[in-house]
């Protein structure tokens, strides 16, 4: 018994990533929860607008953060502001009561705002925008899409491009004469369908189901979730190229994944955590992408005021997919020349033999 | 056409897996690595097939279109069938239509595997999934043909069979670099190259390999010096690097070094030699 113990403390000591898994994790766990699992929305943002929007936004709670006064604007600029994201909730201060248009979308904001609103009596009509019942399911099926996507593209694409590693086939495609960025899209391409295929039956489930509007551009929808797409199937390129064996994968993925599921702003607002793991979930992607699915499915926010999730998606896949890119070409053929393939890699020394290429190492 | 590393030096960390080796391989012959475990031998195929960056030293190989290299691994996709295996490889090479099929039939009849390219490549025996990784290696008709290991682990009857499609292989002119774990198939290859840690303890053709070596082997109930002796079947055989046949040592027979006892004697001679 002794042996065995001492066994299996040698081993564990060399399995860098359980060891990591079980000291880390409950760090992780602990800061997470400890900061990041609030659903109370301390400081939403508003606007008011309208004749009398000067005296409304004077008399507001501080817990509104007052970014706009358009004494000029209407009901109809309100609802842009909203529909753009850009404020939480807003004010058109043209008669009495008070109009507040809420953001249903940003759920708990819209919770603790129209309990807020509540408390000020008869002097505001709330109306709920988008998500009038203020339903979770609402809010989650677009984010759960996201979900899977980074589920199928991490996990599942991790463990497929690892298994050629694990069964030896690597090696074998490392001699034939086809780019590691072919390998690498044709290894992606049905993963990519099959991820499409579910992200469009759980959209339609989610909608059947749930009844979850769909009030935004089908057609922004697809290339946000195929840029989305491209950065988690990216990051599970990249795990396999940090992973000997479908067990890494998975576990290395799963450091991926549960970051994204608890600081993407999925579940808890990131209005709500902590200045200090806030940022982390800004740079996730699935943040990203929860913005823009939500944005469109419930707001139905043109793509022009979701520019800033596209275009950070957009990098983020380019970042991505580069960097897993040369590492995969890096792990597939360490002594390939970086030549096309079909090409006759380059002599750089006098063929002794009369061979009619050479490839040659460096001294 | 003759395809070669010259002067290879590959380290991996502190660890020197080729040291200074030069190798050719002649189109329409086949040259055998032979060596222990750890010897270099996959290194320096991996290194010819272009899957292994070179320290020091030059490769001559063909363009990858042109090149075959089975990996001392299975060299087949578990989950396809035998015909999807080489379906895909051949598809790669740019191999379609009714010349594949008429390839697809000719190596499957060479093989004898017509009858299982149906069958999942997981469900073939050790010896069928190496014939298939070899018909794989094969199929574009490569100019340059690189095995690791083709046969280890494999009955002998496919043993045969590998021998065989290696040698129509290079009959049809192709260079065919073989590593092997089985001194009779090496003694059968036109060159033989016998490694040991690294560096080349000697190469030529079997003959030429036999004539060169230096030495006495003789056969010996009781060795005179353990560290020079090796079991051989029920006898022992030792080794007496300075003795010449002609004036034999005393305490055993000598005998005619087969290419087993000349690998294992030059292994010990450069043992004894880094030791001192």
């Amino acid at each position: 018994m002794r042996a065995m113990i001492i066994k299996e403390f040698r081993e564990l000591g060399r399995d860098r990533r359980t060891l990591a898994m079980l000291v880390l994790m409950p760090l992780l766990l602990l800061v997470i929860f400890g900061y990041a699992a609030n659903f109370y929305v301390s400081d939403v943002k508003a606007a008011v607008v309208g004749a009398q929007a000067d005296q409304v936004a004077g008399q507001l709670p501080e817990f509104f953060d007052v970014t706009t006064v358009d004494v000029e604007g209407d009901r109809a600029d309100a609802e842009q502001l909203v529909q753009d994201n850009k404020v939480d909730v807003a004010f058109v201060a043209e008669k009495q009561p008070v109009q507040a248009l809420v953001d249903g979308s940003n759920l708990f904001a819209g919770q603790t705002i129209s309990a807020h609103l509540a408390q000020l009596g008869d002097q505001v009509e709330t109306q709920v925008l988008y998500n009038p019942e203020l339903k979770t399911s609402w809010v989650m099926v677009p984010a759960i899409i996201g979900l899977i996507l980074t589920f199928i593209g991490t996990i599942i694409t991790s463990i497929g491009m690892v298994r050629e590693r694990e069964a030896g086939t690597l090696e074998q495609l490392a001699v034939m004469p086809i780019k590691p960025s072919r390998v690498i899209l044709g290894k992606i391409a049905p993963y990519f369908l099959v991820a499409s295929i579910d992200m469009i039956i759980v959209t339609v489930l989610g909608i059947v189901l749930f009844g979850v509007p769909f009030n935004g551009n089908p057609l922004a929808f697809v290339l946000g979730a195929a840029i989305f797409l491209f950065v988690t199937l990216g990051l599970g390129v990249f795990i396999s190229t940090i992973s000997q064996t479908a067990g890494q994968a998975i576990q290395t993925a799963f450091f991926f994944l549960l970051p994204q599921i608890l600081l993407s702003g999925m579940i808890f607002p990131l209005d709500a955590m902590a200045a200090g793991v806030r940022w982390i979930g800004y740079l996730l992607p699935l943040t990203y992408f929860t913005l823009i699915s939500q944005g469109i499915m419930l707001r139905g926010a043109p793509i022009a005021s979701l520019w800033l999730p596209f275009v950070v998606l957009a990098a983020m896949a380019v970042v991505v997919f580069t960097g897993a890119t040369l590492r995969f070409r890096r792990d597939l053929a360490p002594g390939r020349p970086a030549s096309p393939a079909h090409e006759q890699p380059t002599a750089t020394e006098p063929a002794a033999a009369g061979g009619n290429a050479s490839t040659a190492g460096t001294a | 056409m003759t395809y070669s590393v010259r002067s290879a030096t590959v380290r991996f960390g502190a660890a020197v897996a080729l040291d200074d080796v030069t190798v050719e391989v002649p189109g329409g012959s086949v040259v055998a690595v032979v060596g222990g475990d750890g010897a270099g031998k996959s290194t320096l195929l991996r290194a010819l097939a272009g899957e292994v960056s070179l320290d020091a030293g030059a490769v001559e190989a063909p363009p990858r279109q042109r090149l075959g290299y089975l990996p001392a691994s299975s060299g087949s996709w578990a989950a396809l069938t035998v015909a999807q295996n080489i379906d895909f490889v051949a598809g790669i090479y740019g191999l379609a239509g009714d010349e594949l099929a008429a390839r697809r039939a000719e190596l499957l009849d060479r093989a004898a595997l017509t009858q299982a390219a149906g069958r999942l490549a997981a469900q073939l025996s050790g010896g069928m999934r190496r014939k298939l990784g070899f018909i794989m290696a094969i199929v574009h008709r490569p100019d340059l043909l690189i095995l690791d290991e083709p046969s280890t682990g494999v009955d002998p009857v496919s043993r045969i069979d590998l021998w065989r499609l290696a040698s129509e292989a290079a009959a049809s002119g192709a260079a065919v670099l073989m590593s092997t774990t089985y001194l009779d198939e090496a003694e059968r290859a036109a060159h033989l190259v016998v490694l040991d840690r690294g560096r080349v303890l000697v190469q030529g053709s079997y003959d030429q390999v036999r004539a060169d070596f230096a030495g006495v082997v003789t056969l010996t109930d009781q060795p005179v010096r353990a560290e020079w002796a090796w079991r051989r079947g029920r006898a022992l055989h030792e080794y007496w690097p300075d003795a010449h046949p002609s004036n034999p040592p005393a305490g055993g027979a000598a005998v005619a070094p087969d290419l087993e006892d000349i690998v294992i004697a030059l292994s010990l001679a450069r043992h004894d030699a880094v030791r001192s």
